[in-house]
């Protein structure tokens, strides 16, 4: 099982404990990756509202990348996985692909429209399969108790995600919560907004949304969240004790990335997937585990 | 087919005002929506139940609510397709708006944000000899939008309402790009920078909800971020989420990839003090557990033909322009 590799920039920016926990887990999982170095950010959905085509060329310029490699492409991250999957779905347009593959043409590439992007999370429910990640949980995670929170590119619009040939993906981090033994809550946050996109903008608007969807969860019983998405880990993480002052209310929720919960399962140690590196300590979640700090 | 309609309910006029769930069970046919389900509840099994419909056929958008929590036209939406293995579907009524009894809210709030961003022609100019004239291809792009029936499912599931009731909401602002992208119209620039301030189409989080949301395809997100698009075209470009953006391609142009810690001042200013004061406790607490990006940023291999997709998309951008 190869894929091209393709990190983002936060997982190498601001949640440097994304990126070496996910190359522990896909190590452990016999995933073998070959990390398209040379590939752009995808835009983030930032770029594309100044410059919808200048995302489009970028992004096919990763496809046509892949393509050449003739692998999968595999991201970590909610909001490339989204913005690539809307990049490919408008690249099936051939005229419109036609005229982005006139711009990749001085530098030898062509996009044809057959590469495949599929986040960690897809991987694992759908080519790894849930029956065999269970079946190599070294330390179930026994009485976790876990809330999803996908982060809205993996989940809508489901028109371009492929849920319709792929309906699990709408369950797919509770398929996974539970293949590792621990308790999937479900709560009404978890497929809601974080609120990063409009921190800069809205610092109030979006800290409260950090505050309701932790507090939802911990008011459903979670010891911590788990997301697919670092964006969401950089707001419900980073910016959880702003909201807590906001909502005068201790929340102490830790926000776990997928691979981090993948890892702790698969026993691979606490450092290597640093989960030392969090605003929110999980000290305590490592402690209920009882995996060595 | 058995189901059972789990329907959030609510009633002002009982001493008690808080909601509470009832359970409806019922054996239908397959092909019952579920606003016939919620009609045979009222007609057969408990006639206090309310609840707003019209049509029965997605045209007139009375119907909409929140069906397993996420908002839909009851008469569009099959049972079949929502019940769980146990047969159940739970119903509320649509969200961000207040309600007034079981499932029926009071639409006010939503016709003020429609209200707010002057739904109506404005052309400028002398007024034709007869009709205005518009080449069909320059209001094609405008079809989509007008297939709105203001049912207030994008309202009812928009994250950011939710947490402020002073944003203009997602289909006030598709109704605004409706008036913008209309050629017979000539406030645009006007019209931009109303919808340019707070509570307008920087507000939105672009969580897609909205899209997911509308039963019509009017997609009102991706039109806020043409709105976005259009408003920084006729010079509204001083704002904090013009800069964002802005900054955000220059970066990715220069390197590749992102330079979060350069993002930063250039979205706020530079100068802009008080704002990056207000950030120093977060960076700090980064700081603090190295939960931080690189302090020296490098180009990815190959940047040079970032750079250069950068440059030519931009010159034909101009060229075009």
């Amino acid at each position: 099982m190869k894929y091209a590799f393709f990190p983002g920039c936060v997982s190498r920016g601001g949640c440097p404990e994304l990126y070496p926990s996910a190359i522990a887990v896909a190590e452990k999982l016999g995933i073998e990756l070959e990390e398209m170095v040379g590939a752009s950010c995808t835009g983030a959905g930032v770029l594309q509202e100044s410059n919808p085509f200048l995302g489009d060329c970028l992004n096919a310029r990763t496809f046509a990348m892949a393509e050449k490699m003739d692998l999968p492409i595999m991201t970590i991250c909610s909001t490339c996985q989204g913005v690539m999957s809307q990049a490919h779905k408008k690249l099936e347009d051939l005229q419109y692909r036609a005229q982005v593959n006139e711009v990749l043409a001085e530098e030898g590439l062509e996009y044809t429209g057959s590469v495949v992007v599929k986040h960690l999370l897809w991987i694992l429910v759908e080519d790894i399969g849930i029956d065999a990640l269970r079946s190599m949980v070294q330390q179930p995670l026994t009485g976790f108790r876990v809330a999803p929170f996908y982060g809205c590119y993996i989940i809508r619009p489901t028109g371009v995600l492929g849920f319709d040939e792929h309906p699990e993906r709408e369950k797919s981090l509770e398929l996974i919560i539970e293949a590792l033994g621990a308790e999937a809550i479900d709560f009404p946050g978890k497929s809601r907004c974080c609120g990063f996109p409009i921190l800069t903008i809205n610092e109030r608007n979006s800290v409260a949304m950090v505050a309701k969807h932790t507090l939802d969860a911990k008011d459903h019983g979670a010891d911590a969240m788990v997301t697919p998405c670092p964006l969401c880990h950089l707001n419900l993480d980073g910016y959880q004790p702003k909201a807590a002052s906001q909502v005068q209310r201790q929340i102490d929720m830790p926000i776990i990335h997928l691979p981090q919960l993948v890892g702790m399962a698969l026993g691979i140690p606490s450092v290597g997937l640093r989960l030392g590196k969090h605003i929110i300590s999980t000290y305590d979640v490592l402690m209920k585990l009882g995996i060595r700090v | 087919m058995d189901v059972t309609i789990e329907v959030k309910r609510f009633n002002p006029e009982e001493s008690e005002s808080s909601s509470y769930n009832q359970n409806y069970s019922l054996d239908v046919p397959e092909h019952f929506t579920v606003l016939d389900g919620l009609i045979k509840v009222r007609e057969e099994v408990d006639e206090s139940l309310a609840l707003r419909c019209s049509c029965r056929a997605a045209i007139c958008g009375s119907c909409a609510m929140r069906v397993n929590g996420h908002a839909a036209l009851a008469c569009k939406t099959k049972l079949a397709s929502v019940v769980d293995e146990n047969g159940s579907v739970q119903v509320e009524p649509a969200g961000n708006l207040p309600v007034v009894k079981d499932l029926v809210v009071d639409m006010n709030p939503f016709w003020d944000r429609v209200r707010a961003v002057e739904p109506w022609l404005q052309p400028t100019g002398p007024e034709p000899v007869a009709e205005y004239l518009v080449p069909n291809e320059d209001m094609q792009h405008l079809t989509g939008v007008m297939g709105c029936i203001m049912c207030g499912a994008c309202v009812s599931d928009c994250t950011v309402l939710e947490v402020d009731k002073n944003f203009l909401g997602p289909a006030a602002l598709a109704k605004a790009y409706r008036f913008v992208g209309d050629p017979r119209d000539g406030t645009d620039k006007e019209r931009l920078g109303k919808y340019n301030e707070y509570g307008g189409i920087w507000d939105c989080t672009r969580c897609y909800e909205c899209v997911q949301a509308c039963p019509k395809g009017v997609a009102p997100m991706e039109r806020i971020m043409v709105l976005r698009e259009r408003a920084m075209d006729v010079g509204y470009q001083n704002t904090i989420g013009a800069r964002h953006t802005k900054a955000f391609e220059k970066l990715v142009a220069h390197s590749g990839w992102l330079d979060e810690l350069r993002l930063v001042p250039m979205t706020v200013g530079f100068f802009n003090i008080p704002k990056l004061l207000g950030m120093l406790p977060v960076a700090i607490r980064a700081g603090y557990r190295r939960k931080v990006p690189p302090l020296f940023h490098h180009s990815i291999p190959g940047v040079e033909n970032v750079r250069r997709i950068y440059r030519k998309v931009t010159s034909m951008q101009k060229n075009e322009k």
